[in-house]
């Protein structure tokens, strides 16, 4: 226990370390995935076509594959990413290493929230889209006015999983020079030998609450979008 | 050209993970050292204890990294591991009476390492493994059989040579690593991998600006790579490799350091050095002086 009580600042840094990677890697992943779901349903065949190429690669590569790309292949190529941490915004930067790990964990999660919007938007019934086509709506405006907004409350528990699922994989991070969570985890283990158990458990808790914070919103929000 | 540099991508991808399979110092065909295995061993321990047991069975399982070369290290098609701490090993269990072929190896890694002795996976851990209080409070550590000290990886054309030029800087070494702490102290920015080949790769790559581990391992990698890499700064901690056993086995430690004291008198530490370290162009060190075991 003490292990981790006397070091708590680092325990407490770490876990916003997780929490950076969850929240900046979750929203990008929202957008993107927001973005291909739309593709994939929409009119356009060769939009529809990247899109589905899209899932198919990422939702079937593992994260850490796409980890090791982003931090052992890109480098070799040249794409270090290490010019971002010459961006300065209101005196913050974010480091290369940072950046990689975000990019990684979008693509591979956006995959998730795009499919998971398409199961929002294939459970309206057709008629809606029709009736939308019927007052002059173009696909655009149907999807902003009429499916997506119907389709929101279906999408609410996938999506939630699909976050929690992220908040989660950010552990992969540890491995690929970001000192979050897992990776302070080892380092405390290696440090205090006697006292394993409850290093393990302390963190485990700090997992646990990040993911019933997500999962409550997440019934929040169901609560809010339920139909009276 | 785009394409091209895609196809060098995926080449990319299939060679970081051959990667970790390459990158050895000294795991050529050499037997190793010429250790004489006792006969009749186990009447030389007394009734009761772990040395007897394990001199009657004919057989140790002993715990070894299998990922850092010069030390413990096991290449996919290798049969068994190589480097100092597997030939350290091997003059324990010939004391014994155990042949090197009855030895199992088995791979520790820096997590499981006491979690393997208390549940008596393994009798034995020879894996880079330093002497500290908190260890020795969960298990037994007998030595140290060899002192090294953290130093620095840098590419050739880096200007870092003092520690205070890490400053500020990006260092990598392997996740949750005494070394990686060590350097978070001195004010750089710690990155972790998974494997020290991985972040060998990250410093030839420009990734990060340096890597640091103990002095032995990253002269392996600078031995291999000279005009690309090269080691700097003076050691600036003191790790003691100990030969971990468990505390349910008290009698081992005496046992443990009597035969690390007759290899260094008998030629073997040094021989089993050579033939490892030495190879990767480390000198032989002085042999270290041996703490006393704790009274049972």
């Amino acid at each position: 226990m003490e292990a981790v009580f006397s070091n708590f600042g680092e325990y407490l840094d770490a876990f916003g370390v997780t929490l950076a990677l969850f929240a900046v890697s979750g929203l990008a992943s929202m957008v993107l995935g927001l973005v291909l779901a739309t593709m994939r349903v929409g009119p356009v065949s060769v939009l529809r076509g990247a899109a589905g190429l899209y899932v198919t690669v990422f939702r079937n590569t593992p994260l850490l594959v796409i980890f090791i790309f982003m931090a052992v292949a890109a480098p070799k190529l040249g794409y270090t990413f290490r010019f971002v941490e010459d961006v300065e915004i209101a005196g913050w930067n974010v480091s290369a290493y940072f950046t990689r790990a975000c990019i990684a964990l979008t693509l591979y999660t956006s995959a998730f929230v795009c499919e998971g919007i398409r199961s929002g938007v294939n459970s309206v019934q057709l008629g809606q889209a029709e009736a939308a086509r019927a007052v002059g709506m173009t696909f655009l405006q149907s999807m902003r006015h009429v499916i997506l907004p119907q389709a929101g409350r279906a999408v609410i528990p996938p999506l939630a999983s699909v976050q929690i699922a992220l908040a989660k994989n950010t552990s992969v991070a540890a491995v690929f020079g970001m000192a979050e969570a897992t990776a302070t985890m080892r380092a405390f283990n290696n440090n205090y030998a006697d006292q394993r158990v409850q290093i393990f458990l302390l963190f485990a808790l700090g997992y646990i609450v990040i993911v019933e914070i997500i999962s409550f919103g997440s019934h929040m929000l169901e609560r809010r979008a339920k139909v009276a | 050209m785009r394409r091209m540099k895609l196809g060098m991508a995926a080449v990319a991808v299939l060679l970081a993970g051959s990667l970790t399979a390459c990158g050895e110092a000294g795991d050529d065909d050499n037997e190793g050292v010429d250790v004489d295995v006792k006969e009749d061993a186990a009447e030389d321990f007394d009734e009761g204890t772990r040395m007897r047991e394990l001199a009657e069975e004919g057989k140790v399982t002993i715990g070894v990294k299998f990922d850092q070369p010069g030390l413990g290290f096991k290449g996919a098609t290798d049969d068994a591991p190589s480097g100092f701490d597997v030939e350290m090993g091997k003059i324990l269990a010939a004391d014994l009476g155990i042949d090197p072929e009855n030895i199992e190896w088995k791979e520790t890694i820096s997590d499981n390492r006491e979690p393997f002795l208390e549940a008596g996976e393994v009798d034995l851990v020879l894996a880079t493994y330093s002497i500290t209080p908190e260890r020795r409070a969960v298990v037994g550590q007998a030595g140290p059989y060899y002192v090294t000290g953290q130093q620095l990886l840098v590419r050739a054309d880096s200007d870092i040579d003092s520690l205070d030029d890490i400053r500020g800087t990006e260092v990598c070494s392997v996740t949750g690593s005494t070394s990686l702490e060590n350097i978070k102290a001195e004010g750089a920015t710690p990155r972790g991998f998974d494997t020290y080949s991985e972040c060998v790769s990250q410093v030839l790559d420009g990734a990060v600006d340096a890597m640091t581990t103990d002095g032995a391992i990253l002269l392996g990698y600078a031995a291999e790579q000279p005009d690309d890499l090269k080691v700097v700064v003076e050691p600036f901690s003191e790790e003691r490799y100990g030969v971990g056993y468990s505390l349910d086995h008290p009698e081992m430690c005496e046992w443990i350091n009597e035969t690390i004291e007759e290899s260094f008198e008998n030629g073997q530490w040094e021989e089993a050095f050579n033939l490892t370290l030495g190879e990767a162009g480390v000198e032989t060190p002085e042999q270290p002086e041996l703490d006393p075991c704790p009274a049972s």
